[in-house]
């Protein structure tokens, strides 16, 4: 990866970021379906980037998004979580052969059904840990699934459309 | 020696990992209890300046129903005004300090809120520098919003009434029996009323209001009405009442804060005689 991917990547995360903070912040369909779609900048940095990075990144990431919702270490712990997580289940969904060096695990490079299959576990995860730590004590375990289901629909669906609709496909650099 | 190390620095994403974790759930818990000071939130100036933006942007299009309200209420008010104002008469009595009012109001406005999460926050754009302190109570002309966590100069961090952690002391308006109104998490539309003994006759659509107890508010102030009556199944000397908050928290924009002037004597006397105000 060089300087001027890395540079894009941060603009992508940051934007995706600013989006959520903005625009997404209060928005909950049917009050259960909540969006992260700011988890997409997380997901889709390249295959090559190694553990120790990614978890600073999401940890730094998560704490941005906690200071504006008022949430202090729910984002921070669910991120970090996620991108632990991401680095075993990308080696655990392979495919045969392995991933090429540079690439990307995104919709255009990767297909619709291994998109899905990358990304829903991984947002139900983040969405797990999320709302066990805001629901902690208060509610029983089943709205806290009921919540978690939803919400990562919701969010891979939005990761889909986004990546359909503003990411070039195939390209050099972003 | 050299074969730990190597160990070591084989598993170090999984260390990294550990300690971020650790470190996120310090910064959860820390930021959860009463006493904890909070330094990252959005009473910062550059997030509350970026909270206030955003909000001048929404509360535009709701300018108009905010001015309606707003002068239906200062009708109210004269209304009011003109029933305390006494003739001048010959005759004058000088007041004596018993009788000196004892909550300030100020006003403010919402800038932040969410109303989905089991903890729920509301950033003001009011701060210390306007005379707001920690502790303070906000309601607005539906009813109770909440109550104050931290200020900064400029901005500051209150407790939604959608805030498992807050507890605000109440009472049935009939019939005088007082509990506390705490959220359950679940609808932003109702709220619990607990600590009501099972021999009283509540009935549905009574009134509660707060009940001045815990001297954060005054007393009287709407906060909703009983919908639902049920014996409490975890404690059968209890009812189990659901309030409907008269507040709606997906429309709070303008509100008011209220300050007990009394409330340090009242405070050090409480601990003076170790008892603790648990309404």
């Amino acid at each position: 990866m060089n300087i001027r991917n890395l540079i894009s990547y941060l603009l992508l995360i940051l934007f995706l970021g600013v989006i959520q903070v903005l625009f997404l912040k209060n928005l909950a369909l049917f009050g259960i379906a909540f969006v992260f779609i700011y988890l997409l900048g997380i997901l889709i940095l390249p295959v090559s980037v190694k553990t120790v990075p990614l978890l600073l990144i999401a940890f730094a990431l998560g704490f941005f998004l906690d200071v504006f919702y008022e949430t202090i270490g729910m984002h921070t712990a669910a991120a970090t979580f996620l991108a632990f997580t991401r680095s075993i289940w990308l080696r655990a969904i392979s495919p045969t052969g392995g991933y090429v060096d540079t690439e990307e695990p995104s919709l255009n490079e990767m297909g619709l059904v291994w998109f899905l299959s990358y990304s829903f576990p991984l947002v139900f995860a983040y969405s797990m840990v999320f709302f066990v730590a805001d629901q902690w004590g208060t509610s029983g375990f089943l709205g806290v699934l009921n919540k978690s289901f939803f919400s990562s629909i919701f969010t891979c669906l939005l990761a889909i459309l986004v990546q359909l609709l503003f990411f070039k496909r195939r390209r050099g650099i972003r | 020696m050299l074969r730990i190390l190597q160990f070591l620095y084989r598993i170090r994403a999984f260390i990294l990992f550990v300690f971020l974790e650790v470190l996120a759930i310090w910064m959860i818990v820390s930021n959860n209890s009463p006493q904890g000071a909070a330094f990252f939130n959005s009473s910062s100036v550059l997030i509350g300046s970026v909270l206030k933006k955003q909000a001048d942007v929404i509360q535009f299009f709701s300018l108009a129903e905010a001015n309606e309200a707003l002068t239906s209420e200062n009708a109210e008010i004269l209304q009011q005004l003109r029933l305390l104002q006494i003739k001048p008469d010959s005759i004058s009595i000088k007041l004596d300090s018993a009788l000196a009012a004892t909550y300030q109001f100020k006003g403010g406005r919402v800038i932040g809120n969410s109303l989905r999460f089991s903890q729920n926050y509301l950033t003001l754009n009011k701060g210390s520098k306007h005379g707001i302190k920690p502790g303070m109570g906000i309601f607005n002309p539906e009813g109770v919003v909440g109550r104050v966590k931290s200020v900064s100069e400029n901005y500051s961090v209150a407790f939604s009434l959608l805030n498992t952690g807050l507890l605000v002391s109440s009472k049935i308006k009939s019939s005088d029996v007082f509990g506390s109104v705490q959220w359950d998490g679940k609808s932003a539309s109702e709220a619990r009323l607990l600590f009501v003994p099972r021999h009283v006759k509540a009935v549905e659509g009574d009134t509660v209001v707060t009940s001045g107890f815990n001297a954060v508010f005054p007393e009287g102030i709407l906060i909703g009405v009983i919908s639902k009556i049920s014996p409490d199944e975890k404690n059968p000397n209890y009812l189990s009442l659901t309030v409907k908050l008269s507040t709606d928290f997906s429309k709070v924009n303008y509100v008011y804060l209220v300050e007990n002037t009394l409330f340090t004597e009242l405070d050090s006397l409480h601990r003076q005689s170790e008892i603790s105000n648990e309404y």
